[in-house]
């Protein structure tokens, strides 16, 4: 089974799945929702398939595969997985369906066609599975590119208040990165012996002037996708316009493209210049953790805050690559993970006290606990995960990127701290203004807060909660898949832990 | 007396040309003989079996290497590569400018002789059948044309520029509506142009000069003779470079580069649309050929002087073209800057001193030519009772009214902005890593930046087509003829072909970038 083609298999998988979806007749849109639904769970039995096919302790890169493409340019179709873009994968095979459930009546308050919204989240997931299971750094930037449309479509044709200027504004600060990586891509190129192997790439030698402009092309680029401050503008506008369910893809897997690029691409492609460009990196990284918490305090629309939680999150993820050492990296891997889960949950929680009231703003809650108990429940746990509570797995994630980080770094471990205060700040504070306190007298005439969860959200919502609470506890499984990768990468940077007994003899002389 | 040598005539390499030029000649015999109401369906005939027979013998030719006709033509791998494309791009705007469904008579005028404006006029307008002039003037610009990829002296490049160019003004001022801005856009383009020709002209004047002074060599303005001066002349080199800078000034012109590049938008808009698509595609074609040739056969050995004036030409081309694409409000002046930027970017791929440099431009002519024609027959099909609407407001909710035209538009667009999967992206990747590859990494920078300019006039297309509402004035989409569909089709299949499979072509090209001497 495990030359089972998975890969190439997941990416391409969803693709068909959007075209069949896009050509079933407009008039029947609960058709296309169930094929839609149908399609992604069986994405993610076959990725389930692939976690369990994953030889732990096997080699760094499994499931290899590679075809030719445009020989010219060295270009092949090849597809490898990491622990890191494994771990990614399924997140993407995991939040994908449930997106599809929690939107399943999103679509139909647009006047635009219902199939064709389902089929362009499959369109998306293809390219999402595409950009992480990519080894090719040329076919890594088709992906990274084409991502773009679906979600430029899914905002600005199915997006709320201000989807238009959401949906070019997220397009085009995606595409100056783009570009400004395509260029690093040809110089990459060039100077690497015109190969896009990354095995290949990983093993040449650049010049310290040319290894800075690359790296620089390409973490500019996965500085705006994450976003880390001061690239970070785009996304509360998109976060705040775009469906919850695109939302919840957005922040939960688009943004990790960013963070992922880097662990994947920069630091081990360009390791002098990732150590000569560290100190601004952990600089935006820990500006970013207090500017967007500080900002998410002041927000009265409740997606908008949500992005800024992310941002300040992303914050701690770029602290966590940057800091290099074993312990940070795995925690910022494990991150990425819980963070789309519990933001995720977060966004699809919104997304529904949003239908329900028909309204972003907090203003326009106060109270809703008492109308719909058990989603504000929900609600006030999606924010306890998301402020990284013991208990849940993003206390894990964040308390191992600090002590990885105060282990080399001290100031900046102690100011990263701060957002955790901060985060408790936003979430208790946001979510005491609309479930908390004295009823609202006009919820009580909106028609939609009568109704508590439905079943079909209660599944949306369940397995979420689970996962948050079972890996807060037993994160081993994660982590098992995770350590090699990031060990791997800390070789690759030449970088090794500051405990005695980490370095040895080979890795300090590199 | 010594007696007067022939040359040796290779009739067979030359036969793409022969047909072509015989074609309008026969043309012109139709129009003398056949009735009026068969001469549409005869000369659209004959001016496409011309092209697909031309088209034949250039494959048929596939492997000629040599110079024929006295030293005048080179028949090598560019000129045949060029010349199927300039013949490939051809036929589809044949197909264009033979619709006849779309409107009425067509897209041109019946009779240019009547007074714009007047009563004659207006009657025309309604729907007499269009003038049957144009297919011979288009078989002789695709002749000219034919003939200016593989100049192998300046003198024959002359002589063709003016073949293709001349029907190229008259064709300008053959449109059904809106004749005063088309009458306009002729005469614009015929003046600017005069003027590059009569530069032309005296760079050759000043490089025939030049030339003189190669010692043992008789001067000449064949590429050879220029390229042996270039090293060993003993004339002041104020001639060479004074030549070399008029004669680029000439063909940058027909290129559409900045700061020669005016004339663009006006005659773009001006014209009638099938022929907006044949000057887009066909006629950066043959002038991009011409560039390569003399830059890459006769200048070579110049490359340290010109590389740097032409980067600049190139960025300052990139920079109009980007930024002034932002302002516009119609849709085929906004088409008309995206090729003035994209023709910056075919420079880069001139100026990049390798073969792949060359391939890579001939590749990116193509894509290019098969998007920009498709983008054009969209165009042709938004229209209303006053003809096309070519107004970006007029556009705004067209994906709700017409989803399919709007989707194929919208994916035109995106190849233009370079989004991967599209040939778009693969020509550009082809001219910029050609250009990094040689050391012009500083034009890579240019290009990547101005693309990000240019991506924004694109995208706001595509916001008016999908996120706008449709307007009262809103017009459908004509349905269009199968001569349309049928360009139309070819357009997209290309873009998208030559975006997810480019290596068939790129083999060609590679195999193809080798000039003779």
């Amino acid at each position: 089974m495990s030359d089972f083609p998975f890969l190439s298999v997941l990416t391409v998988a969803p693709l068909v799945g959007a075209l069949v979806v896009a050509v079933l007749p407009r008039r029947r849109p609960e058709l296309a929702k169930q094929v839609a639904l149908g399609w992604s769970l069986l994405v993610l039995a076959l990725s389930v398939v692939m976690w369990v096919t994953w030889q732990t302790g096997g080699d760094r890169f499994q499931f290899r595969e590679s075809y030719p493409w445009i020989p010219n340019w060295g270009v092949n179709f090849t597809f490898a997985a990491d622990g890191i873009a494994l771990v990614m994968l399924m997140l993407i095979a995991l939040l994908v369906p449930l997106v599809i459930l929690a939107s399943w009546h999103d679509a139909e308050s647009s006047k635009r066609s219902v199939p064709v919204y389902f089929a362009l989240l499959l369109v998306l997931e293809c390219t999402m599975i595409g950009v992480f299971a990519a080894a090719d750094v040329f076919l890594f930037y088709v992906f990274f590119e084409v991502m773009l449309v679906p979600m430029y479509f899914l905002i600005g044709s199915y997006g709320g208040h201000q989807r238009q200027y959401a949906a070019v504004k997220f397009f085009l600060y995606s595409l100056v990165g783009g570009l400004f990586m395509l260029a690093a891509v040809i110089g990459l190129w060039v100077v690497g012996g015109k190969t896009f192997d990354w095995v290949a790439l990983s093993q040449v030698d650049i010049s310290t002037g040319a290894e800075r402009w690359l790296f620089l092309g390409f973490f500019i680029a996965f500085a705006i996708k994450a976003p880390f401050f001061p690239f970070h503008t785009w996304l509360p506008d998109a976060g705040g316009a775009a469906p919850a369910g695109a939302a919840a893809l957005l922040v939960g897997v688009l943004d990790k493209v960013g963070t992922f690029g880097l662990l994947r691409y920069c630091l081990p492609l360009f390791p002098d210049a990732a150590r000569w460009f560290a100190p601004w990196a952990l600089a935006l990284g820990v500006i970013g953790i207090i500017y967007a918490a500080l900002l998410a305090i002041g927000q009265n629309d409740l997606k908008r805050l949500v992005s800024y939680t992310s941002i300040a999150h992303f914050g701690f993820i770029g602290v966590g690559i940057f800091a290099f050492t074993s312990q940070a990296a795995t925690g910022a891997v494990l991150y990425m993970v819980n963070h789309g889960l519990a933001t995720g949950l977060l966004f699809l929680v919104v997304g529904m006290l949003v239908a329900r009231r028909g309204s972003a703003l907090i203003s326009d809650f106060g109270g809703a606990g008492k109308l719909v108990p058990l989603l504000a429940g929900v609600l006030f746990f999606a924010g306890l995960a998301s402020l990284a509570l013991p208990g849940t797995a993003p206390f894990i994630s964040e308390f191992l990127v600090l002590i990885g980080t105060f282990s080399v770094n001290k100031p900046v471990a102690v100011i990263a701290t701060l957002g955790i205060i901060l985060a408790a700040a936003y979430v208790l504070w946001m979510v005491q203004r609309t479930t908390q306190g004295t009823l609202n007298p006009a919820l009580t005439e909106v028609e939609g807060m009568k109704r508590d969860l439905n079943l079909r959200e209660k599944v949306v919502v369940a397995p979420l909660v689970a996962l948050i609470v079972l890996l807060g506890f037993y994160p081993k499984p994660v982590t098992d898949v995770i350590n090699p990768a990031v060990q791997a990468t800390m070789q690759d940077i030449g970088k090794t832990d500051p405990a005695p007994s980490a370095g040895t003899p080979q890795e300090a002389s590199r | 007396m010594s007696e007067l040598k022939l040359p040796s005539i290779d009739y067979a390499a030359l036969a793409p040309t022969l047909i072509l030029l015989g074609a309008a000649l026969v043309g012109v015999l139709v129009e003398a003989f056949v009735p009026r109401r068969l001469r549409h369906v005869v000369q659209l005939a004959v001016a496409l079996l011309a092209v697909l027979g031309a088209l034949t013998m250039v494959v048929l030719n596939a492997n000629d290497r040599l110079i024929t006709i006295g030293g005048a033509i080179a028949i090598d791998g560019p000129a045949l590569f060029l010349q199927g494309a300039i013949l490939v791009l051809a036929a589809m705007a044949l197909l264009l400018i033979g619709e006849r469904t779309v409107e009425r008579g067509g897209a041109f005028v019946a009779q240019a002789a009547v007074t714009a404006e007047s009563a004659d006029d207006r009657r025309q307008a309604e729907g007499a059948p269009g003038a049957t002039e144009v297919y011979p003037l288009t078989s002789f610009a695709v002749g000219g044309m034919l003939i200016f990829v593989a100049a192998n002296d300046l003198l024959t490049m002359f002589i063709a520029l003016e073949v293709f160019s001349l029907p190229l003004y008259l064709l300008c001022a053959l449109a059904r509506r809106r004749r005063l801005l088309s009458q306009e856009a002729a005469m614009k383009y015929f003046l600017l142009g005069a003027y590059a020709s009569a530069f032309f002209l005296f760079g050759v004047a000043l490089v025939y000069g030049f030339t003189a002074g190669t010692p043992g060599r008789a001067a000449g303005v064949d590429f050879a003779t220029i390229h042996a001066a270039v090293g060993e002349s003993s004339s002041s080199s104020v001639l060479l470079f004074g030549g070399m800078a008029l004669i680029a000034i000439g063909l940058l012109f027909k290129a559409g580069a900045a700061p020669f590049h005016v004339w663009t938008p006006d005659v773009y808009q001006g014209a009638p649309t099938p022929i907006t698509g044949f000057m887009a595609a066909c006629t950066k074609v043959a002038a991009f050929g011409a560039l390569l040739r003399v830059f890459h056969v006769a200048f070579e050995g110049a490359r340290w002087d010109f590389t740097p004036v032409l980067g600049v030409v190139a960025v300052l081309t990139m920079l109009v073209g980007a930024v002034l694409a932002v302002t516009q409000t119609d849709i085929k002046r906004l088409l008309a800057y995206s090729s003035i930027a994209n023709a910056g970017y075919l420079l880069v791929g001139v100026l990049a001193p390798t073969s792949d440099g060359v391939s890579g431009t001939m590749f990116y002519l193509v894509a290019y030519g098969f998007s920009v024609l498709a983008a054009f027959a969209v165009v042709t099909l938004v229209r209303d009772a006053d003809g096309e609407a070519t107004h970006l407001s007029r556009w705004a909710g067209l994906g709700q009214r017409s989803p399919f035209y709007a989707g194929l538009f919208t994916f035109i667009l995106l190849a233009f902005a370079g989004i991967p999967l599209t040939s778009g992206f693969t020509s550009k990747f082809a001219v910029f890593s050609a250009a990094f590859d040689g050391g012009q990494g500083w034009l890579v920078i240019a290009g990547v930046l101005t693309s990000m300019v240019l991506a924004f006039p694109y995208l706001r297309v595509v916001v008016l087509m999908w996120l706008s509402e449709p307007g009262e004035s809103t017009p459908a989409v004509v349905m269009p003829g199968w001569l349309t569909s049928a360009a139309l089709t070819i357009g997209v299949v290309a873009t998208l072909v030559l975006g997810v499979f480019p290596q068939p072509l790129l083999d060609l090209a590679a195999g193809a970038a080798e000039f003779v001497r």
